[in-house]
């Protein structure tokens, strides 16, 4: 198989991650598109792994990045609950107190 | 013919299964109802452990199912459950001035095409290496990638303390 099938899907899903990121209001909604962005960063790693005749190295770091990854989406969401019991709304272009 | 064979049915389950993860990502993108755009995103992390086994890495393939379908997921119901009253459709997700956000994603997109289509046209993935055994990770990460292994452990304690200091009620 070409390398380019497995790069170029990479892609397209870190691209809708992207717009997911820009578009999306709800918190939650943003969090799930990190998620999108993460997940195509593994694919292009592990596929640079199998060129490289299965390099460890490929797998040792997808693995650590699902392992941030679930850190990343606790925390997130521990945040996002905190914002909800204190605004009553998690729509991110409410939050802009911090704007100075 | 064996390899020629299974050449063919890797790129029809390759095909099939990336228009699948494509179409639920962008249904997890476009969404109007929370729940459902979780569950599309389920189709996707599944997709992507599909893709994994297709790129020989079964234990990331599986780690992927067991970490993202069973524990990032139940978070993100959660998330959704103790956030949001009712559970529908909703008007009111999306950024007025989204246009610009597909016209920011459609240029990355372009751009990366045109990149990786420049770099790797004619870059084939070998069809006879050398499997890698979970055996031959856990060795790795327990000699040459230790130090960032720890760290990650610290960054996991850290991470799980933090949200329940935040979670918590008082």
């Amino acid at each position: 198989m070409l390398i380019n099938e497995f790069l170029l899907l990479g892609a397209a899903l870190f691209s809708i991650g992207v717009y997911g990121v820009l578009a999306r209001k709800n918190a939650v909604m943003v969090l799930m598109s990190i998620e999108l962005i993460l997940n195509s960063v593994n694919i292009n790693i592990l596929a640079f792994s199998l060129r490289n005749n299965g390099d460890v190295a490929g797998h040792v770091f997808a693995l650590y990045i699902i392992a941030v990854a679930a850190a990343e989406v606790g925390v997130g969401l521990a945040i996002v609950l905190l914002i909800y019991r204190n605004r009553r709304s998690i729509s991110l272009d409410e939050l802009s107190q911090m704007k100075g | 013919m064996l390899i020629a064979s299974t050449n063919v049915a890797q790129h029809i389950g390759f095909g099939v299964i990336a228009a699948t993860m494509v179409v639920g990502a962008l249904r997890v993108v476009t969404s109007n109802n929370i729940v459902r755009a979780a569950l599309w995103l389920v189709v996707v992390l599944a997709g992507a452990a599909a893709q994994y086994i297709l790129l020989a890495a079964e234990f990331v393939a599986v780690t992927q199912v067991l970490v993202y379908i069973g524990a990032v997921m139940v978070l993100f119901l959660f998330g959704t459950m103790l956030t949001r009253a009712q559970i529908g459709r909703e008007r009111d997700l999306n950024n007025p001035n989204r246009v610009v956000a597909a016209v920011i994603a459609l240029a990355l997109a372009g751009t990366l095409a045109f990149v990786l289509i420049d770099a790797f046209h004619a870059v084939r993935l070998p069809s006879d290496s050398t499997p890698v055994s979970t055996a031959g990770i856990s060795d790795s990460i327990f000699s040459t990638y230790l130090l960032p292994f720890w760290a990650l452990s610290i960054v996991l304690t850290a991470a799980v303390v933090g949200a329940i200091v935040l979670a918590r009620r008082d």
